[in-house]
């Protein structure tokens, strides 16, 4: 055996060298697949014009011509009249921005409740809560929003026959319709306090924590909170002399006229998302809860914490860490899902925009990037946020 | 590794793309069926029966064209499609043939890149509702939710028609008709708007069908026919020559039980139908015998009408407008000359 000097050794064969080897297969890769990239869309093209198609976005100034939403379910206002493809596009983007804000907020309460719940000490707590977790979560998404729409929603009465609540709110299988608030002038004072309300408590909020900082003391500011935030604007309302009036529903003809009107496919959507996606929440919050040391908790107790404010202030601090990760992916899974709402018909983006509207213009390329381009947006609007915050309760190094 | 494997799915691609540019017929005797777009499962028109075989006033003229090519009626593979995935089925080559009860509309000749090759039904956009409900007229349907499926020519229509009496409306937008039917029966929507031959049809199945009534407005023109791509005209000429086959031969008397005899017939007209005058087959690129074999398959437009959607039928439709124009329709084939 011998051993090489530097200067006895042969120069290397460019090819051998890693160095080269790993520019020059990058060099390839890149190239490669700026080619496939570019033949991609000029293939496109070639055959959209072989097959006559004009690309274009002009359709979307054009009159769409057909009415994506009820009446009474009308966030942007569409009117058939004379909106166009682009108003459709809006009321999808609304629709689709709707569900998955009430999905993301109910999924997430019940996935603590339910995370938690699963550590019971309690076997019939835990039992129930593994049986709801373990349930949901191994059964397809599409077929619980089917069973929640024609198993339970269609299964409540006919119209004819709604359950009357008080006479102010029926529910049967098209929709739940309650009395809608109409307000009159001067019930811009009582937003103004609502928002002065929200203000202050934080300032109160960050003064009392403060002073519990430097001397201990405690100030009851949950009670605080509720005064401010409820209580002062219910006193400028009376103030006021109630400038608010209610718009009572009524049975006339086929339908409910007046009122707000939820309909039964927002409802099944909503539960459906909120409970699939609840089942994942619990797992990760159970997971996070557990990565806690045990020696965390015992060293609350010994220091006279009980056991709620030892889970409140020790416990689920220490979990998110390891929670928000795994759940910010929940988040865009349950976005995603909402697409699914064209099986039960509830007008999302998907349903009225890539499916009605791209039918009757047959604008698939322009339609399908589009709606591509909002999930993406409104995904990476969601990790941006939950980075963010994920930043924040990260684990500050001293 | 990685650039071979990128290689390779770029030159896949390639071969996929320039694949659907052939000869249709080429390419169908080639793989040895034909491939057919036809509805989810609307009774009558195309649905499959409890043996998974395919049935249907539509299915027939898939069997037709499998006929008149291959002498077999059976050489047809169905594909179901809904509203909305039919015509991307048809334009990305998936299937060769779309007979879906679709309307002749100029958009989707021109823009979309179709060729309508005739008509089979002349039909027309109507209502159905529960008798209970004690409506008589279309215009007393102000405020009503109504089903309607999406990707449809009735989703416009009826846009339009209660904008023009300026009655508004709730729409209950469905899928397929399997949805649409559970919903309306269910009572998610007071009336269930499409085609009235689709309305009949759905009627037939329905857990009540004597509960319900179609109102007598007629909002629209619907002439369904099939269709194929743009682009391969000697396709569409199989296809159109195909219904008039079926037609003629309705004017003609001749039927699947009488082909035989009628080969040898004393009508210059039957003999070229039959091919035993004549050569025009040859000008489609098939056989001599193609007409005859459309007819001993499938029999001559009445025989495959009354089979599926006549009156003896669940779905009871009457000829109407569909019948000869000698006989008070407006049914009329080009002559087979
Ligand atoms: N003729 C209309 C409507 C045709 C249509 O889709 N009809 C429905 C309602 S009867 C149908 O056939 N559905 C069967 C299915 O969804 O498979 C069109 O071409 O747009």
């Amino acid at each position: 055996m011998t051993i090489e000097t530097v200067d006895t050794q042969p120069k290397p064969n460019l090819l051998n060298d890693p160095k080269f080897r790993a520019i020059a297969a990058q060099i390839v890769v890149v190239v490669l697949f700026v080619s496939f990239v570019a033949y991609i869309i000029s293939n496109t093209a070639v055959n959209l014009e072989k097959l006559g198609i004009k690309a274009g976005f002009e359709f979307l100034g054009l009159q769409a011509g057909f009415m994506p939403t009820s009446p009474n379910f009308n966030l942007t206002d569409f009117d058939v009249n004379k909106d166009t493809h682009m108003d459709v596009f809006w009321l999808g983007l609304v629709n689709t921005l709707l569900i998955a804000v009430l999905g993301i907020i109910a999924a997430t309460i019940v996935g603590f409740v339910f995370g938690v719940l699963r550590l019971s000490k309690n076997p019939l707590v835990n039992f129930v809560a593994a049986a709801y977790i373990e349930g949901v979560r191994n059964i397809p998404l599409l077929l619980q929003i089917l069973v929640w729409y024609f198993g339970v929603l269609l299964a409540l009465p006919i119209v004819k026959q709604s359950i009357n609540m008080g006479d102010l709110v029926f529910l049967n299988n098209r929709y739940l319709v309650a009395p809608a608030p109409i307000f009159e002038d001067g019930f811009g004072f009582v937003t103004i306090a609502f928002i002065i309300g929200i203000v202050a408590t934080f300032f109160l909020a960050r003064w009392a924590h403060k002073r519990q900082d430097t001397t201990g003391q405690q100030f009851p500011i949950f009670y605080s909170a509720l005064g401010l935030i409820i209580g002062f604007p219910i006193l400028v309302l009376l103030a006021m002399g109630v400038p608010l009036n209610w718009n009572i529903p009524e049975l006339k003809g086929f339908n409910f006229v007046g009122g707000v009107q939820i309909t039964s496919q927002l409802t099944a959507l909503f539960l459906a998302l909120t409970f699939y996606t609840g089942s994942f929440i619990a797992e990760n919050v159970r997971a996070g809860i557990l990565a806690v040391s045990h020696g965390q908790t015992e060293a609350a107790y010994a220091l006279g914490l009980r056991p709620n404010r030892t889970m409140s202030l020790i416990v689920i601090p220490q979990a998110m860490r390891v929670v928000v990760p795994p759940v910010t992916s929940q988040y865009l899974n349950l976005t995603k899902n909402s697409s699914l709402a064209i099986a039960i018909g509830y007008p999302d983006i998907v349903n009225v925009f890539m499916g009605i509207s791209l039918n009757q213009t047959g604008k698939a390329i322009e339609i399908i990037g589009m709606t591509m381009g909002v999930y993406l947006t409104i995904s990476l609007l969601i990790s941006m946020f939950m980075n963010w915050y994920n930043k924040r309760v990260a684990l500050v190094e001293r | 590794m990685k650039a071979l494997k990128l290689l390779a799915a770029t030159a896949a691609l390639a071969v996929v793309s320039t694949a659907a540019s052939a000869a249709t017929l080429d390419d169908v005797k080639k793989k040895g069926f034909i491939q057919c777009g036809v509805t989810t499962g609307l009774v009558g028109f195309a649905s499959p029966d409890d043996k998974g075989v395919w049935k249907g006033f539509d299915v027939d003229f898939c069997r037709a064209m499998s006929a008149a090519i291959f002498g077999d009626p059976m050489k047809v593979k169905f594909t179901p499609t809904t509203g909305k995935t039919r015509f991307t089925a048809l334009a990305s080559g998936e299937i060769d043939v779309l007979a879906r009860n679709t309307t002749w509309t100029m958009s989707r000749d021109t823009d979309l890149g179709f060729e309508f090759i005739g008509v089979n039904y002349y039909d027309g956009q109507g209502f159905m509702i529960r008798k209970s409900l004690g409506v008589k007229s279309a215009t007393e349907l102000n405020g009503a939710s109504v089903c309607i499926q999406t990707g449809t020519t009735t989703e416009l229509n009826l846009a339009d028609y209660f904008r023009t009496n300026k009655m508004s409306f709730t729409p209950v937008v469905v899928e397929d008709a399997a949805e649409a039917r559970q919903n309306y029966d269910k009572g998610a929507c007071d009336v269930y708007t499409t085609d009235r031959s689709g309305l009949a049809a759905q009627r037939s199945v329905l857990s009540e069908p004597d509960a319900h009534m179609v109102l007598p407005e007629i909002i629209s023109k619907e002439p369904l026919g099939p269709l194929v791509r743009h682009g391969d005209n000697a396709w569409g000429d199989l296809a159109r020559w195909t219904l008039n086959v079926l037609i003629s031969a309705e004017e003609l008397g001749v039927t699947m039980g009488n082909a035989d005899s009628m080969k040898t017939a004393n009508n210059p007209e039957i003999k070229r139908m039959l091919g035993t005058e004549g050569d025009l087959g040859a000008m489609l690129g098939l056989g001599k015998d193609w007409g005859y074999n459309i007819l001993k398959a499938v029999g001559n437009y009445s025989e495959v009408y009354e089979r599926n959607i006549g009156t003896k039928t669940a779905v009871n439709l009457a000829r109407g407008v569909n019948a000869l124009w000698n006989q008070g329709g407006i049914l009329y084939s080009a002559p087979l000359r």
